[in-house]
Parts: structure tokens; C-alpha cells; sequence
């Protein structure tokens, strides 16, 4: 099945977020739709899905226009969607959730998941998935999970398959494994839409790349392309892909980790014995795939889990036991992964949010009354300095963009003099031009003498910032690195090998396969 | 937070941030908080949400009217010879609706045929006398409301407020001034008792709110039922489930003179809308509140404690609708009887959410409902029409004060939105259907 | 009390996670029996009566010496905390069934010594079953109502009204027609406007569903209460005299001991209350409609990706309800009383409210929930009549007490379906 978008636009209100973009998807091969977070390519998935409707344009099937009324008839013309996000139901079981919305009847509407299992267990043996169909999907590994996805739209018959940022949540041997599938499917005539931001496994991956800007089609190129000739395209200038920082010079060692340890709910350990220490002046970067324990090793230093154990130790100080309160007050600046959920109140003003958890101190408080003018005062000079656009420092933080919030974020956590900076993804969704601004201030915040830990789960970001660089893997610490490791070696690492079994191979893989 | 919710905040993430115009920036005009600045509210009034405020009193008030227009009885008898002579049926509708709202009016504000110009605006202090429980109460609700918990248990709270308070009334015996003090303290103490059980419940065990507070409704409701019937609450001497008068000492003092029923308590409720608006705006602690009430998770990484926040603000929220309980049994009331609460703990709910949670909108709400309550009860006297059509404009009010392009569709105001309506039709279509 | 839990979303009772609540829970229960049940069990003989004297076939009291019974009770539900903590130090989970055996054991030893404090500590067990379950009908309905309403994630807190306005519905159909069945179509239709308001400010206007609900409850209230004081009470011969729906006895059957009667001499709006329970469970878990319906409840992002309507499952789902809740309501003016009388509902909707958390958002459990607090319901107007010392306020507080109880997790988990009360907008 072939497949074309012509001229596609969608607009919200006054922003254009898909502004006549053309597309053609050839059956049996891998179409990689390349652009940064915003860019629009979401937005034009979903309006080929028939989530959205577009506001002008076409979307033809073999050469005859369609239109999508909903997610129903995009499935009918044989398209499938796996979602960034997950579509599945956790209380369901993973035959459920595949017969949703194509579901098996016996008379009178019962349910007959029978023909759904069987169907399940075909396409499983076939691309050798290994899932049960009668498993609860909440008890399921992220990659079980995306397996059940491409199931769905298997079952259904896809002939053409979107995947949206399919190796966000992935380990890199997962991701080979996607690989794996994607040359099966394709192979079998499916044609394949892979969307990332990851110039690296985009080249991987595809037959032909389309660079998405600004909801905009900037260009059509093959995979030999060079990866600076793709990054330029999508940020629209040429980018230095390196961050010229001066070298550390570390200096006391003030902050230490010490057999770390956070329970989950069930008995098992989210966090694993895990040991560490930063030096003044020194960025240490916690590298890892997403869901490996980063957030709560990130939140267990600042007093938001109550069962951990171990010891933390900023300047002598033992932190675990301590109220998150007190632990701010210690000087620890916290930047967390999610600012919209943990880092900013969306209804609060940029003013009061520049206070968030400095608000019952002086200046801006004194005993219980607050002085809503020191507090106003200290937003515009903060406003001011890191170049927050906006046009008053009252307005609800929620009216910014993602890279003008996080920089309210970085003003209020890097305004106090702090003995700790902890960032959790500091540049996440965020746009090009922020993402240098923000990484600037993290390094002269190193360079003034403080201990950074960063925890990213992009290597590029990780390369970029690290003076040494901390790897997890399932609660585990696989160890700690150079800053200039290999990129080879941090993916045997994310994947679980100790630093040691990684530098081996990892040298030998150099050896092997430079050119992948 | 909801799959839904982090789906559309995602995909929000896609698109809300626009392309930079070169130059301005990604600036976005600053929508202005209403709350507590001048212009803000003159802007609100310019721009809609007052005026939708308006338009949705005003609408309930003409469906109040249709409403007793349709069952009043010299409108029916009209009706029977529609056809010969329609506009009878329309001037007897006109009568029965206007003559229903003129007693109220006079009952609840000005009474031109009373003796003395003092008593022609007995109504009004009336009016006060019965906003006075709706305004604490209502604060009761709104605060928690800011908190982000929704506190249904006003009844409950009010009548726990006013059993402690009623009881230290009666039978404990102190001097003026201090007996008083602490009546009031009482009963803010035992509201503030009934909002900690689910402030506790839903800080430790994630126990909703809402249905522990309509629970502990009931269980106050059954408990003074019962105080009611033992030796220590029973008035002696009484078979009815009915209490002593609380001492003279207990009392709010009239302030307007023996004449006026208006005590005290009036000025109670503007101090603590005052009250309330300060600790919400201007302390630190009501800065931990709304940022509970707006992203726990947020105030949770700042160190607030959202647990001890709940906590608090239920207490808070439960004391201010105890001090209801108060101004029943300390000022109108003067005795405690299970109907001591009447309804005021649920028309709180509803005088919180026309006030929008903002302490003087709820002031300004209670007073409104406090008129029409005190002025339904003329308007049944004089024109036999129940008080009940009270009720019926008090929600319409509120359900479309909630819905502001529901009231503007029927205004057919803003067409300018046009697209943006037609957008919203768009997504919700299938529940039009 | 966990009867209602294990019935179904056995999955659910299964947690892995090491909780305390049980056996804390099953101790408070252990020592309450410990104390009052057997050190203050009296020594008299609680008697129980199976049948009456005009029943067809009939069966022999149950005569229990209250303090023996107290002794046993409280000793085998110490038995079972004992277990119940042993297994939790364990890791273990706990057996569903040693919840029913203690909750059951529980009210046999309460009703022993409650009956047995008595003046006259002889009771109809049958009439006392027949009762809850007559009381506990308006209830299931309500409840009922909830299930179809929270299950596609809307949160229904108008079951009051709900019924209220079927009550009010059905007395007037029934008077100005003469039909019973005029009466009952009336009902289920009065509450669907109800629902449709529900339904059109909740999933159009997005406003928040427990404000509506809320609002509603007052807005209902003061309708009916309006026109009972105008119309109806004007003419009530007209508007508020409907006939009364007779029993439906089923020969042979209803003469079962405790049983038969409940089952098989029911008015219509009974049968149809069992119907409905299974007829609803079926339809939510062995259906194509009900998968629909738990995936919007659930995840509605998901099911929209599906190709499911959501706002329109969400729409027609609170309309069904609202007829469910609508029908129940003729109990009150039908079958209970004869006559409408203003808020005669009481806060039943409320506790329909409960029942259906209690029962865990699936309609069995609701059902055994109903029935609890119908029972608890007619144990107070039964102990009145036998005359005790327990004040009747206590008893009536009980069902309150129990479910907050139960949404504090002291018995059992509950898990809510996860979208509700969250309005879905695409985008």
C-alpha cells in the first residue's frame, strides 16, 4: 500500500503546527520522519491517524484520496500506530487490550477473546514476540509492552506502521530488537514510519529521511547523509555539536553516596546498593535508559523517599532522614526530570514560582506574611538575567514555552548559593536555542566551584556535560567512567555489563564494526 | 495525574510551543490573575467572566419565574380560555412571577410598608443575620477547595461546631466576654475535629474526600441525634430532642438593638473573609495551600509537605464552617437542636462555587443567597410560593455560572470565538450525539 | 466484608505489597468481639425464628445462649487474626475466605448479643432478611446507576437525584394515568434528564462532574420540593395517589424458607433489581460493550486510538444510569410509600454512593454492599420493636462508618477506574 500526504496543514488556533507538508510512504521500506521535540511531527502523525483532522491538505491511499474521520477508519485503510506513550489499558490483559475496538462476538455481543489469543500467539511465533496473551499488560516490561502494540496493529491488518519515538523508553539491545523487527516487517511489505529525534539510530534504521522544522517539510535525504548535514537541517543553522567547556579542576570532595538503597512497592529494590561521590567543580553525569532508577536515586538524595537507605553525605552532613525542607535548605538545588508535574505550579504566576521553595525565607517572607513586592522584584531581575520571554513576570508560568519554563526552573534553583546542583534531564523538550543557554549555566555553575550531577538519558547530552559519567542499570550502578567514554561502551553499560566487561568489549567492538 | 492528562500535556508539548518570531521572542499576552487587584476585576467585568456572573443570576431568576409562573393557579385558570383572550394568561404570569419576586425583595432587602424607616430595612439585616452561616461555611468550602480537596462536609462540620460550642454554652458558666470566647473557640474546635478525620484519612491512606465528607455528615447528623436524648445535652424537664438555652454570657450580642435578629456574628464573618483572604494571599501558609492544591507533586519537591497540608486545610476549612455552627447556636438559634444546621452546609457548597473560591466572592455570594433564603421566606408567606423555587435559582445559578459558553451561547455573546467554539464542538461532538 | 471484594477483580485483592491493614484491622474487630460479645455477652438465649406459623413448610428456631456464642465468636476471630498476621509476616497474602468466615462470624456474634440484650431477645430471622433486602432495593438501583456512570469515568454523585426525580416521576405518572407501568416508564425517563444534564455539562461544557452532581442533587430537590408544595399538593387526588404495585409470588418457590420470599414474591421493580445486577455484570465483563466501556473508564486516550467513541460511550452510558437510578426511584412512591413526599429519598442516593465504592465499582459487589447497609437499616427498626438498649442512632451510623472504613483501605483495596472524573478533550 502506498501512501501519500499532500500539502498537509493543521492549525491550532493562530499556531500552525503542520504547514503543507508533503510525504510519500512506499510499501516495504522505512520512512523516517526527522525533527526536533515541537517540531510538529506528532501532530502530523496524528492527523494521518485521524486524531486530528488536518485544517487543508490530502491524504491519499494508492493514489485515492481518504478521509479519516477517526482512528477507526485510518485502522480500516490499513494504517497502525504505535504511540510514544503507550495506548494500553494496564488493567487489561494484553488479548483485551488487542481486541479492543475490533473485538470477537459470540451472539448477543459476548465477548470471544479465543480468536483474539490464537491471533496473538500467530503473529508472537511468527516475529518470535514472546508474549502471553493472557498476561495483565501493567506486569509487562516497556518492551513487552511496544511488542503488544505492534501486535494491535498487526491483528489489524496494518500495511502501513507509525512508530512515534519508539526508542525513548528502550535499552540499546531493545532497540537492536526493534531494529530486528522493523527489517522483518519490512521485509513482509510493510511500510514503515519511524519517527525520532535520534540522528543516530535514524540513519540506522531508514531508507529515506524527511526533516521536519517548524511544522515544515525542510527536506528529503538518503541515510548516507552525515549526521552534521542532518543535525544542521533539523535546527536550521549549523550547530556545534560540542559544548566548549574548559576542562574541571575538581576540588574537596563534598557530596557522597553510600550504598544507596530504595525499596519499590513490592519487595524489590528500585535502587540497589549504590555508591558514588562529586567533587566540587565537577559534573558528574548519571547516564541510563529512562525507568533504571535515575529518578529515584535523583529523588532519594532530596528526602522524597522515606524508606531509602544508606547514607548521603553533603559536607559531612547526613542528608537521608532529613526533610526535603531542610535538605533545600543545606543548598541543594534540584532541577527534576518533569517540570510541569514536580518543577513549577502551571497556575502560579513566574513570580511565585521563582520562589517555590524559598518562599517562608527572607527577603521574600517574614514570620508568616509574604512581601509580594520583594517577591515581584526578585522575579523581573531573574526574568531579566536568564532571558525569560515573557511579558510580565505575573503571568501563570503555564503560558510560557517548555524552554522559557525551564529556565524559570534553573533561575530559582541556581539564585541561591548552593553546595549541590542535581539536574534531571535539564533540557528535555526543550528547543535548540534554550538547550545551549541552559547547558552554559550549568558549566558556570561547575565552574564555580559546585558539585553538578546531571542525569539524562540522551548520550549526546550526557557526552556533552560529563567530567565522569555514572551509568545505571535496573537499580544498579554499572560504574563510573571518563567523561570521553565511548559511546559503545556507555550502551554495553545501559544494557547492564559492569564497566570493566563493557571497556573490554567495547574496545573490541571499536575494533570490529567502526562503521555501523 | 490521569493517562488522559499526560497524553494531552504531551501532546501539548508538540504544539504549544510556536515557532520564535525572530526578534519578540516566544512571548505570550499574559492572562491576569482577577483576584485582589483593581483593574484585574474591572477587567473581568470587560471581558466576561462577571458578566457571564451577571447574566447567569439573571437568567436563573427569569426560568425561577417561568417556573412559578407555570404552576401558579390564576395563570392556570387563564390558560383554560388561552385561545379567546391570551394575554390574560400572560399578565397573570407576569403577576404571579413579579408579585413573588417583589415579596422576596421586600423580605430580603427593603420593606416599604413597615412603621419606621429602621424597620424598613429590617429585611436587609435579616438578610445578614441568615448570609452569616452561608459566609463561614462557604469559606469553609472554598478554602478547601483552594487546597485542592473538595469538602462536602460543611453539614456535618457545622454541626459539630455547634454541639461543642452549644455545650460550653449551657453548661459551663463563666463571666461576659469569656464565655463567649469560648463558645467560639469550641466550636471552631469541633469543626476543626470533623475536617481532620478525612484531612487525615486522605493525607494517610488517600481516602477521598468527598465521600468521607458525606459520610461524616450522616455520623453528625445520627451523633447530635443522640447527644440529644442522653442527660448531659437534654434540656430537663423536655421530651423533645432539643438542648437548654445557652447562657446569656454564651451569646453573640444583638448589634443593632433587641429589634434586629442581626449578632455578632455578622462581623465574625467579615473578619474571617478577611482573614482567610490574607492567610490565602499573603502568608506563607496559604502559599503552601494553593500550591497543594494546585501541583502536589510540585509543592511536594519544594518541601512543602502536601500531607500536613491536607491535614491543616481541612481543619482550617472544618473550623471555619464550626464558627457556622456557632453563629446558629450561639446567635440565631440560641438553642441546640438537631436541625441546627439546617441546610447551610450544603447551600455552602454552592455559595463557594458562585463565589469562585475567592474569600469576599464568597462573601458577596453568601450575602446574595443569605437574601434570597431570607426573602423566600416572606415570599411564602405572603404568596404562597415555596421557598423551594429558591433552591432551584440558587443551582441553576451555579451550574451555569460553571459552564460560561453555555450562557454566552444562549446570550449569543462572543461571536468573535466562532472558530474556537466550533473547535471545541469539534472535540466534544461525540457527547452532542 | 470482603464478600463484596472477592467476588470479582480477584486481581485486584492480590496485592504484592506487605500491608498491616488487615490483621490491624481484623484485631480491632477480634478485641471489640472480646469485650462485648463474650465479657458482655448476657446470659440469656438469643432466639432466631427461620419460619412463620403460616408458612407452607416450616422450619425450627435457632435458639444460640448468647454468651457461649460471644466466647466463640470472639475466640475464632482471634483465631483468624492470628492467622491473617502470620501470613503477613510471611509475605503471604491472606485467603479471601478467612475475610467472609470473619465478617460472617463477626455478625453472627453481633446479632446474637444484640438480640440477646433485648427485652425480648426473639427476632424473625426471615423478616429481618426480607426487610434488608426491600430496603436495600432502592439502593441497588442507585448504586447501579454509579457503576454505569463511574465505569466509563464519569463520576455520578446525582444518584439522589436520580431518584428523587424517579420517585417524584412515577407518583405522578402513576396518579394521572392509573398505570403503575405508565409510572415506572416515567421514572426511568425523569432520570435520564436528570443524567442528560449530567451528561451535558460533565463531557460538553467540561465542568467539573462533582459540582454538577452536587448541584444537581439541590437543583432536584428543589423542583420536586416546589412542585409538591404547588401542584400536588393542591390536588393530590390527581397528582399523588398512584396506585401501589402489587407482589409478584412465584407458587411453590416463595415458600422457601428466608429465601423464597426475597427471590421469588418480589413486586416487578424487584425482579427487575436482580435482573439488572446480572444483566449489568454480564454486560461489563463478558461483553464487547463492557470491554468499550472499562477501556474509556480506564484509559480514554486508548480507547479513542481504538477507534472508540468516547465522549458518546461516556454520554450514553450516563443516560443508561440515569434510567437505571430513574427506575429504582419508583420504589419510594410505587412499592415503599404511596404518596411523593418532598426529599422523601433521604440521602439514600448517598449511600448508594457508598455501597457502590464499598463494592469496588463492580455491580455484584454494590449489590452485596446494598445489602449490608439494608440490613443495617432493618436491624434498627427490628431492635426497636424487640427493644434495646443499643440507641438506634449508633446502628444507623453504621453503614457511614463501614464505608469509610473501607475507602481508607481498612478492609480491603479499592481501585477506582482510573479516568474518572476527568473530562476527555481531545488534543
Amino acid at each position: 500500500m502506498k501512501l501519500e500526504l499532500q500539502g498537509i496543514t493543521k492549525r491550532f488556533g493562530s499556531l500552525v503546527a503542520n504547514d503543507n507538508i508533503d510525504l510519500v510512504v512506499n510499501p516495504g521500506q522505512v520512512h523516517c520522519l526527522l525533527g526536533e521535540n515541537g517540531a510538529g511531527k506528532s501532530t502530523l502523525m496524528n492527523v494521518l491517524y485521524g486524531l486530528y483532522e488536518p485544517s487543508d491538505g490530502h491524504i491519499l491511499v494508492d493514489g485515492k484520496p481518504v478521509t479519516f474521520r477517526g482512528p477507526g477508519d485510518a485502522m480500516a485503510a490499513g494504517i497502525g500506530m504505535v504511540h510514544q506513550h503507550f495506548m494500553l489499558i494496564p488493567v487489561f490483559t494484553v488479548a483485551e487490550n488487542v481486541a479492543l475496538g475490533d473485538e470477537h462476538t459470540k451472539a448477543g455481543g459476548i465477548l470471544d477473546l479465543d480468536k483474539t489469543r490464537a491471533r496473538i500467539r500467530e503473529i508472537s511465533d511468527r516475529y518470535g514476540f514472546d508474549v502471553d496473551p493472557d498476561a495483565l499488560v501493567e506486569d509487562l516490561p516497556v518492551g513487552v509492552q511496544q511488542r503488544v502494540e505492534i501486535i494491535k496493529a498487526l491483528v489489524r491488518k496494518a500495511e502501513v506502521l507509525i512508530l512515534d519515538e519508539p526508542t525513548a523508553v528502550l535499552t540499546p539491545q531493545e532497540t537492536d530488537e526493534l531494529i530486528q523487527i522493523i527489517e522483518e516487517l519490512k521485509a513482509g511489505g510493510t511500510a514503515i514510519v519511524f519517527i525520532s529525534h535520534k540522528l543516530r539510530e535514524v540513519k540506522a534504521v531508514s531508507d529515506v529521511i524527511t526533516v521536519i522544522r517548524r511544522g515544515a517539510v525542510v527536506g528529503t535525504v538518503e541515510p548516507t547523509a552525515s549526521t552534521g548535514e542532518l543535525a544542521s537541517m533539523m535546527v536550521g543553522r549549523q550547530v556545534s555539536l560540542s559544548l566548549n567547556k574548559a576542562p574541571a579542576t575538581p576540588g574537596d570532595t563534598t557530596f557522597t553516596v553510600r550504598d544507596l538503597t530504595v525499596p519499590g512497592p513490592g519487595g524489590q529494590k528500585l535502587l540497589d546498593n549504590v555508591s558514588f561521590e562529586i567533587s566540587k567543580g565537577e559534573i558528574l553525569a548519571v547516564a541510563g535508559v529512562q525507568g533504571n532508577g535515575q529518578t529515584e536515586l535523583t529523588e532519594a538524595i532530596l528526602g522524597l523517599h522515606p524508606h531509602a537507605s544508606g547514607s548521603v553525605r553533603l559536607n559531612g552532613k547526613e542528608l537521608l532522614g532529613m526533610k526535603v525542607k531542610d535538605i533545600i535548605r543545606e543548598g541543594v538545588g534540584f532541577v527534576p526530570e518533569d517540570r510541569k508535574v514536580d518543577g513549577l505550579v502551571g497556575s502560579f504566576s513566574i513570580a511565585e514560582n521563582m520562589i517555590l521553595n524559598w518562599y517562608n525565607e527572607p527577603p521574600f517572607a517574614k514570620g508568616m506574611a509574604m512581601k509580594p513586592s520583594v517577591v515581584l522584584k526578585n522575579a523581573r531581575e531573574k526574568v531579566a538575567e536568564f532571558d525569560v520571554r515573557t511579558q510580565s513576570a505575573e503571568a501563570p508560568v503555564s503560558t510560557l514555552s517548555g524552554g522559557n519554563q525551564q529556565k524559570v526552573v534553573l533561575a530559582r534553583e541556581l539564585s541561591r548559593p548552593l553546595n549541590l546542583f542535581i539536574a534531571s534531564q535539564p533540557t528535555r523538550g526543550v528547543d535548540v536555542g534554550s538547550i545551549e543557554f541552559l547547558h552554559k549555566r550549568i558549566v558556570t555553575e561547575r565552574d564555580g566551584g559546585t558539585p553538578v550531577m546531571i542525569v539524562s538519558t540522551e548520550l549526546d547530552e550526557i557526552s556533552e556535560l560529563a567530567d565522569r559519567i555514572a551509568v545505571l542499570h535496573g537499580g544498579e550502578l554499572m560504574g563510573v567512567v571518563p567523561g570521553d567514554t565511548s559511546r559503545d561502551v556507555l550502551g554495553l553499560m545501559m544494557a547492564g555489563m559492569t564497566a570493566e566487561e563493557a571497556l573490554g568489549q567495547g574496545q573490541h567492538r571499536d575494533t570490529g564494526e567502526t562503521d555501523r | 495525574m490521569s493517562a488522559a492528562n499526560r497524553g494531552t500535556e504531551a501532546g501539548a508539548e508538540e504544539t504549544a510551543a510556536p515557532p520564535p518570531a525572530p526578534g519578540t521572542g516566544d512571548t505570550t499576552p499574559a492572562p491576569q490573575d482577577s483576584e485582589d487587584r483593581g483593574p484585574g476585576i474591572l477587567k473581568s467585568i470587560v471581558t466576561g467572566s462577571s458578566l457571564v456572573a451577571i447574566l447567569a443570576v439573571v437568567l436563573s431568576i427569569v426560568l425561577g419565574g417561568i417556573l412559578i409562573a407555570l404552576t401558579d393557579e390564576d395563570v392556570a385558570a387563564a390558560a383554560s380560555y388561552f385561545f379567546t383572550r391570551p394575554t390574560d394568561t400572560f399578565l397573570a404570569a407576569w403577576e404571579a412571577a413579579s408579585s413573588a419576586y417583589v415579596a422576596l425583595f421586600q423580605g430580603a432587602v427593603f420593606n416599604p410598608r413597615a412603621d419606621s424607616l429602621a424597620l424598613m430595612f429590617r429585611p436587609l439585616t435579616e438578610t445578614f443575620t441568615v448570609a452569616t452561616p452561608l459566609i463561614l461555611a462557604g469559606l469553609g468550602v472554598a478554602v478547601a477547595f483552594r487546597a485542592g480537596l473538595f469538602n462536602i462536609g460543611a453539614q456535618g462540620q457545622i454541626i459539630l461546631g455547634a454541639m461543642f460550642a452549644g455545650w460550653i454554652g449551657f453548661s459551663w458558666h463563666l463571666p461576659f466576654g469569656l464565655h463567649l470566647v469560648f463558645v467560639v473557640l469550641a466550636g471552631f474546635v469541633g469543626g476543626a475535629l470533623w475536617g481532620f478525620i478525612p484531612g487525615i484519612l486522605k493525607a494517610r491512606t488517600g481516602a477521598h474526600e468527598v465521600i468521607v465528607t458525606i459520610m461524616l455528615n450522616y455520623i453528625a447528623i445520627y451523633l447530635v441525634g443522640y447527644l440529644l436524648t442522653t442527660p448531659s445535652f437534654q434540656n430537663p424537664g423536655s421530651a423533645n430532642p432539643i438542648s437548654p438555652r445557652l447562657d446569656e454570657t454564651a451569646l453573640f450580642p444583638q448589634i443593632l438593638g433587641p429589634q434586629f435578629r442581626l449578632h455578632l456574628g455578622f462581623l465574625v464573618a467579615i473578619a474571617a473573609t478577611y482573614g482567610v483572604w490574607w492567610l490565602l494571599n499573603r502568608s506563607t501558609v496559604g502559599f503552601e495551600l494553593r500550591a497543594v492544591g494546585a501541583n502536589p507533586s510540585a509543592a511536594r519537591t519544594a518541601g512543602i509537605s502536601v500531607t500536613k497540608g491536607y491535614v491543616v486545610v481541612m481543619m482550617l476549612a472544618g473550623g471555619l464552617a464550626g464558627l457556622a455552627g456557632v453563629a446558629q447556636v450561639a446567635g440565631t438559634e440560641q438553642v441546640l437542636t438537631s436541625g441546627i444546621a439546617a441546610s447551610f452546609g450544603f447551600d455552602a457548597i454552592t455559595v463557594a462555587l458562585l463565589g469562585r473560591s475567592h474569600p469576599w466572592g464568597v462573601f458577596f455570594a453568601g450575602v446574595l443567597f443569605g437574601a434570597f433564603r431570607a426573602g423566600g421566606v416572606q415570599m411564602q408567606t405572603l404568596t404562597g410560593t415555596p421557598i423551594d423555587i429558591v433552591l432551584v435559582v440558587q443551582s441553576l445559578i451555579v451550574l451555569f455560572i460553571a459552564a460560561p459558553p453555555l450562557v454566552k451561547a444562549i446570550f449569543r455573546i462572543d461571536r468573535k470565538e466562532k472558530p474556537s467554539r466550533k473547535n471545541q464542538k469539534a472535540t466534544t461532538s461525540g457527547g452532542a450525539a | 466484608m470482603s464478600i463484596a471484594a472477592s467476588v470479582n477483580d480477584s486481581r485486584v485483592t492480590g496485592s504484592s505489597t506487605r500491608s498491616w491493614k488487615a490483621p490491624i484491622g481484623f484485631g480491632v474487630g477480634a478485641l471489640l468481639a472480646l469485650f462485648v460479645f463474650a465479657l458482655g455477652g448476657p446470659a440469656t438465649t438469643a432466639v432466631f425464628r427461620v419460619s412463620d406459623d403460616s408458612d407452607r413448610f416450616r422450619l425450627a428456631d435457632i435458639a444460640l445462649p448468647a454468651n457461649v456464642v460471644g466466647w466463640v465468636v470472639a475466640i475464632a476471630l482471634i483465631a483468624i487474626t492470628v492467622y491473617s498476621y502470620l501470613q503477613v509476616r510471611r509475605g503471604a497474602g491472606i485467603n479471601q475466605w478467612a475475610g467472609i468466615a470473619y465478617a460472617f462470624l463477626f455478625v453472627v456474634g453481633f446479632l446474637t448479643w444484640v438480640v440477646g440484650i433485648a427485652d425480648r431477645p426473639t427476632i424473625s430471622l426471615a423478616g429481618l432478611v426480607a426487610g434488608s433486602v426491600t430496603l436495600a432495593i432502592p439502593l441497588i438501583f442507585g448504586s447501579l446507576s454509579g457503576v454505569l456512570c463511574e465505569r466509563v469515568g464519569v463520576v455520578n454523585i446525582a444518584i439522589e437525584g436520580q431518584l428523587l426525580s424517579g420517585a417524584f416521576a412515577a407518583a405522578v405518572a402513576a396518579s394521572v394515568s392509573g398505570s403503575v407501568y405508565v409510572g415506572l416508564i416515567a421514572a426511568a425517563f425523569a432520570g435520564v434528564l436528570v443524567s442528560l444534564i449530567l451528561a451535558i455539562f460533565s463531557i460538553k461544557y467540561l465542568v467539573n462532574q462533582i459540582i454538577v452532581g452536587v448541584v444537581l442533587n439541590v437543583l432536584v430537590s428543589g423542583l420536586t420540593g416546589f412542585l409538591a408544595s404547588t401542584l400536588l399538593s393542591r390536588d393530590s387526588a390527581t397528582f399523588n395517589s398512584p396506585p401501589s404495585l402489587p407482589d409478584i409470588r412465584i407458587p411453590l418457590l416463595a415458600d422457601i424458607p428466608v429465601i423464597g420470599p426475597i427471590l421469588f414474591q418480589q413486586t416487578i421493580v424487584g425482579y427487575f433489581m436482580y435482573a439488572a445486577v446480572i444483566v449489568i455484570w454480564l454486560g461489563l465483563y463478558r461483553t464487547k460493550w463492557g470491554l468499550r466501556v472499562r477501556a474509556v473508564g480506564e484509559h480514554p486516550q486508548a480507547a479513542d486510538t481504538m477507534g472508540i467513541k468516547v465522549n458518546s460511550t461516556r454520554f450514553w452510558n450516563v443516560l443508561l444510569g440515569g434510567a437505571v437510578a430513574g427506575f429504582g426511584g419508583a420504589f419510594f412512591t410505587l412499592v415503599s410509600v404511596s404518596t411523593f413526599t418532598r426529599d422523601m429519598t433521604a440521602g439514600q442516593g448517598y449511600i448508594a454512593l457508598a455501597a457502590l465504592i464499598f463494592g469496588r465499582w463492580n455491580p455484584i459487589g454494590a449489590f452485596f454492599a446494598a445489602l449490608l447497609f439494608g440490613f443495617a437499616t432493618n436491624l434498627r427498626f427490628v431492635l426497636s420493636i424487640i427493644g434495646t438498649d443499643v440507641p438506634s442512632q449508633f446502628l444507623a451510623m453504621l453503614p457511614y462508618i463501614v464505608t469509610i472504613l473501607a475507602v481508607a483501605g481498612l478492609v480491603g483495596r479499592s481501585r477506582p477506574p482510573a479516568a474518572g472524573g476527568i473530562p476527555y478533550v481531545k488534543e
